[in-house]
């Protein structure tokens, strides 16, 4: 099966850093692929190349085999690249539909807003992803974490992305709200999407992805199967850079 | 704004209050609420006179210019940017006006004075001059990263200068007589053509919002009661005819009228009455205000820069060109300069060096006293207008009572900070950012 995403690698410096080092990874239909590491890592720059938001000195991607050029968010949009920040993704002053339509707004046949018809979507589509949320017309600076995450995925969803980048979605969330997270990320597999999720937390690693990633000082240690390792193989991984047997 | 949405606690209707009800954004009525008291103040000082046909004509007319600009700095100030240099913009636009019209069209260009194209032709190099420093600004802030302070700083000693040697220092003047219509007294629409405008605007208000009902209600929307809904419709129809129908009332002088007939070699009828009616230079106003209105909300122009002003990190990573967008926010501001230079000089019937000269601080106080955040992602275009009508309301009633420039300027001063502390202590209780 060709995978769904290739970086082959990938490197990015700062300055005489190398924030990101010759790192290959790969995600496939219906998978969920976790990245860890701590802060500093590179996997968070890794996966800015892939949104868009970082160019790569060397490295290429491919996109269903076919090699792209990602050169900013617009260009990552058309290859139904999505975006989930833990904090950069919302403008806190608009309310949930403008946000969940931000760059892509629906307009009637004057070219002005739609905005009847954009909360209309936005109810459809909070119905099923979210059915207790309520706070259509207020600012989306009035919402909890969970109900802003769950904007930000309703984004992601509504415009049919196929790969889905998560940055540490349920950092912010009460447990309730992170079950709901972990729900979704669930139904969005089985629907085929991709899924790289950036994450500290090696039980929400464990839980929720097929496989894991782990890099460490800008350089990948290794790639292993969530059910073939313990979490303490992943933490040798992420601390020590150790690698368990049966990791790539 | 649904209050349907909220709490079980505050959905009985019985709790809800008035204003809840009619959903008047309350920012608003306390900016109204503030203007009424000012007007309430100095029309008992002055005896009724600040409240006279006379001085509510004037007032608006003085008004027009620094609201004009303020409409356009709401953008800027969203979009978390600044233009210190709109008055030294509006300095250049106007000098190179004075000298389209009384040198450069009639001398260079052969038109000789009086001739019909002299006026559209001189705005529109106006409208350019203006439109051009504005997007040479925007790319200085959007391409070239330097921070709109530091580029509109150096524009506000930059641009009044290079009008300077324009002119050679010089006052310009007598200007074309098309041209002084647009400068308030000069160019009225007269009785009739003032209440059919009133009576279209009036119509046009209760079809827009009727409408919108209509789109609520057809996605099954919560919408408010339809007392409400017609009350709202009542306030903004009454407020449209009344303005005009103080407009009307105020009298061309008997002397300017006569001469306005001997002009035509006519003799005045005894006991012949003119109103002045609605100026153009409030219409443009008027027309530029529903336009930006409509730009900020029902656009992606106005969506983007609201978005870019409240995160520029998401506006950038959802697609947005936030460079191109700041070119295209600070044209705009240069363009009303363009605007507003027509009407000031128009007004003045010249143009002067110090034309505009303080006006920057002028118009971002109008912007900041109308409920613009300094910290960007919130601002409306009624707010400013409302913000420019307040500070000129206390400048002129101020001088009304003889209260003296530093007085004046003082007053002024103290009022934009109060207008911002409240509005701060505002924000906070409804546990706003």
């Amino acid at each position: 099966m060709t995978p769904l995403v290739e970086m082959r690698d990938m490197s990015v410096s700062f300055g005489g850093i190398k924030a990101v080092d010759h790192v290959s990874v790969d995600l496939y239909p219906g998978e969920v692929v976790g990245l860890l590491g701590h802060n500093g890592a590179g996997k968070s720059t890794l996966i800015k190349c892939l949104s868009g938001a970082c160019r790569p000195e060397t490295g290429e991607i491919r996109i269903d085999g076919q090699q792209v050029e990602i050169r900013n968010p617009r260009d990552a949009r058309a290859y139904n690249i999505e975006t989930i920040y833990q904090t950069l993704a919302l403008a806190d002053n608009l309310d949930a539909a403008s946000n969940l339509f931000l760059g892509r707004e629906l307009v009637n046949p004057s070219g002005l807003l739609d905005d009847a018809r954009m909360e209309a979507e936005t109810r459809k589509i909070m119905a099923r992803l979210n059915p207790n949320f309520r706070k259509f017309a207020e600012p989306v600076s009035a919402l909890s974490g969970g109900q802003r995450q769950s904007v930000a995925i309703a984004r992601a969803v509504y415009f049919n992305a196929r790969i889905l980048i998560m940055d540490e979605p349920t950092a912010a969330l009460g447990p309730h709200e992170t079950q709901m997270v972990a729900e979704l990320i669930e139904e969005l597999k089985r629907q085929g999407l991709g899924i790289f999720l950036i994450e500290h937390d090696i039980h929400a690693v464990m839980a929720l992805c097929d496989r894991a990633v782990v890099m460490k000082n800008g350089k990948r240690v290794g790639t292993v199967r969530v059910d073939e390792v313990t979490d303490d193989d992943i933490l040798g991984m992420i601390i020590m850079g150790k690698v368990p047997p049966g990791a790539t | 704004m649904h209050m349907s949405d909220l709490s079980p606690a505050s959905a009985s209707s019985s709790q809800r209050s008035l204003i809840a009800r009619l959903e008047i954004d309350l920012r608003l009525l306390g900016m109204i609420g503030a203007f009424a008291l000012v007007c309430l103040t100095f029309w008992i000082v002055t005896d009724g006179r600040f409240l006279s046909a006379r001085n509510i004509f004037n007032l608006t007319i003085q008004t027009v210019s620094v609201a004009i600009m303020a409409t356009g700095m709401v953008f800027v100030i969203v979009c978390r940017h600044i233009d210190l240099s709109v008055g030294a913009i509006l300095a250049l636009a106007s000098a190179v006006m004075g000298m389209m019209q009384a040198r450069w069209l009639p001398t260079t260009f052969g038109l000789g004075l009086g001739h019909p194209l002299i006026a559209p032709l001189t705005m529109l190099s106006g409208l350019a001059v203006g439109t051009a420093i504005g997007a040479l600004n925007g790319w200085l802030v959007g391409y070239q990263r330097i921070p709109a302070f530091i580029v509109t700083l150096g524009g506000l000693l930059i641009w009044r200068y290079v009008g300077w040697y324009l002119t050679a220092g010089q006052t310009i003047a007598p200007l074309d007589q098309t041209f002084l219509m647009f400068g308030g007294a000069e160019g009225t629409l007269g009785v009739a053509l003032s209440w059919i405008i009133g009576a279209v605007a009036s119509a046009a208000a209760i079809w827009v919002q009727y409408s919108a009902r209509h789109r609520r209600r057809q996605h099954g929307f919560p919408t408010r009661p339809v007392w409400a809904e017609g009350v709202v419709m009542l306030l903004t129809s009454g407020a449209i005819l009344g303005f005009i129908a103080i407009l009307n009332s105020y009298q061309v002088p008997q002397a300017k009228l006569r001469r306005i007939f001997e002009a035509r070699g006519e003799v005045m009828p005894e006991g012949y009455m003119q109103g002045y009616g609605l100026p153009i230079s409030v219409l443009i106003l008027i027309f530029v205000a529903i336009v930006m209105a409509v730009i900020a909300s029902r656009t992606r122009l106005g969506r983007y820069i609201f978005a870019t002003g409240g995160n520029p990190d998401a506006a950038e990573l959802s697609g947005i060109n936030t460079r191109l967008l700041t070119v295209k926010v600070f044209a705009l501001m240069g363009f009303l300069c363009g605007l507003s230079a027509i009407i000031a000089q128009a007004r003045l019937q010249a143009h002067p060096n110090d034309i505009g000269t303080l006006d920057e601080l002028r118009v971002i106080a109008a912007a900041v006293i109308g409920g613009t955040a300094l910290s960007g992602g919130i601002g409306t275009i009624h707010g400013a207008i409302l913000g420019a009508l307040i500070m000129q309301s206390l400048q002129s009633g101020m001088a009304m009572v003889g209260a003296d420039a530093p007085l004046q300027n003082i007053v002024v001063g103290v009022v934009l900070v109060l207008a911002v502390w409240i509005d701060i202590q505002y924000r906070k209780r409804l546990g706003m950012r």
